[in-house]
């Protein structure tokens, strides 16, 4: 358990380093979530040779318990609405229009276009 | 007596333990009446969380700084959790490699959607140019949109609370909008779903069904990816 949640956070420390040693302008845990799969496509290929961790089956559990709470990691950030009540206030209409059309119109041409393309490929 | 209490509130409001404690427990809160509603898309775990907690900090006096400084420990979680996001990616690996051309032609056609729209809308209702700016990135997950907007101009704790909001939204109209739109490929709700709402749309697909969570928390990636890209060059 304590390997497995070492080994995400390496894969997040390289991350970042990429990105900021580089510059690009990936962002680093996106960096990171590539070197995950990398770090599980390894393992598979060196067979007995890596930690049981990685092998049993904890490394997945520890992760999906990580995503199993993904809203929570979200509320930090959005209790920072309290701070802006006036920018909000000030720009309702714009603001309100602009994230309720953008949203709708977004989700939807994006599962539209996936359907149509998977209908035809397969 | 009343010294007493008074004396052990400074002292406790000044910890980190305090607010960590509050924002843990609401959620567990919020989340057990999420699904005793049976996972009904109004009642947003995250929006209602987010209600209870900033009514507490807001009643309290707490500045939000203060409020931060427990709650950090929480947020720092995200980047993590992004990383996790690679074990799903990882299992399902071949049910994702045969999507992969559907895949790249919704994330061009709806993170531009995404783009273009939040970014006209906005114009054209007169927003500042800054206030247009810290809008545009609104369907990256937090941490990115907060650096792009940084970077072009924008303010990016605004963003923070924007990309929030959206991904509130997009989790609570996702699922009505896709029966609507009669798509019923769990794939393209997924996809849709972390493309246009980040993390919280993936929590709301993850929710639903393991494999569209798998395609919303590749879509967050990819969307993050190019937006960072294409957003410089758009403003």
């Amino acid at each position: 358990m304590l390997l497995s949640l070492g080994l995400i956070l390496l894969c997040q420390l390289v991350g970042e380093a990429i990105a900021h040693g580089t510059g690009i302008a990936v962002p680093g845990p996106v960096i990171g979530l590539v070197l995950c799969v990398l770090l599980l496509l390894a393992r598979d290929r060196l067979g007995r040779r890596v930690p049981v961790e990685l092998a049993d089956g904890t490394f997945e559990q520890t992760g999906r318990g990580i995503l199993s709470h993904l809203s929570l990691m979200f509320i930090p950030a959005g209790v920072g609405v309290i701070q802006r009540f006036d920018v909000l206030a000030g720009n309702a209409l714009a603001i309100t229009a602009a994230l309720v059309v953008s949203t709708v119109l977004s989700l939807a041409v994006t599962a539209w276009v996936f359907s149509v393309v998977a209908g035809r490929a397969e | 007596m009343n010294n007493d209490v008074f004396a052990l509130w400074v002292y406790l409001a000044r910890t980190p333990l305090l607010w960590l404690t509050v924002t843990i427990l609401a959620y567990c809160l919020c989340d057990r009446i999420s699904a005793a509603l049976h996972r009904t898309p109004l009642a947003n775990p995250v929006l209602m969380s987010m209600c209870l907690v900033g009514v507490l900090v807001r009643v309290s006096g707490t500045p939000y700084a203060t409020y931060f400084d427990g709650a950090q420990f929480i947020h720092f979680l995200l980047g993590p959790a992004t990383v996790a996001l690679g074990i799903p990616l990882y299992q399902n690996r071949q049910l994702v490699m045969r999507a992969i051309l559907p895949m790249l032609c919704a994330l061009v056609a709806g993170s531009l959607t995404a783009l273009v729209s939040a970014v006209a809308i906005a114009r054209l209702l007169g927003a500042a140019p800054s206030i247009v700016t810290s809008i545009a990135p609104k369907s990256v997950t937090a941490a990115v949109a907060m650096g792009i907007s940084g970077r072009l101009g924008g303010d990016p704790g605004l963003t923070a609370v924007l990309v929030i909001l959206t991904g509130i939204l997009g989790a609570i109209v996702v699922t009505p909008l896709m029966n609507r739109l009669r798509i019923t490929d769990k794939r393209a709700r997924g996809f849709a779903a972390g493309l246009a709402a980040h993390g919280i749309g993936t929590a709301r697909a993850f929710q639903v069904n393991p494999l569209a969570g798998t395609f919303a928390g590749i879509a967050m990636g990819l969307n993050a990816l190019l937006t960072a890209i294409v957003l410089p060059l758009l403003l």
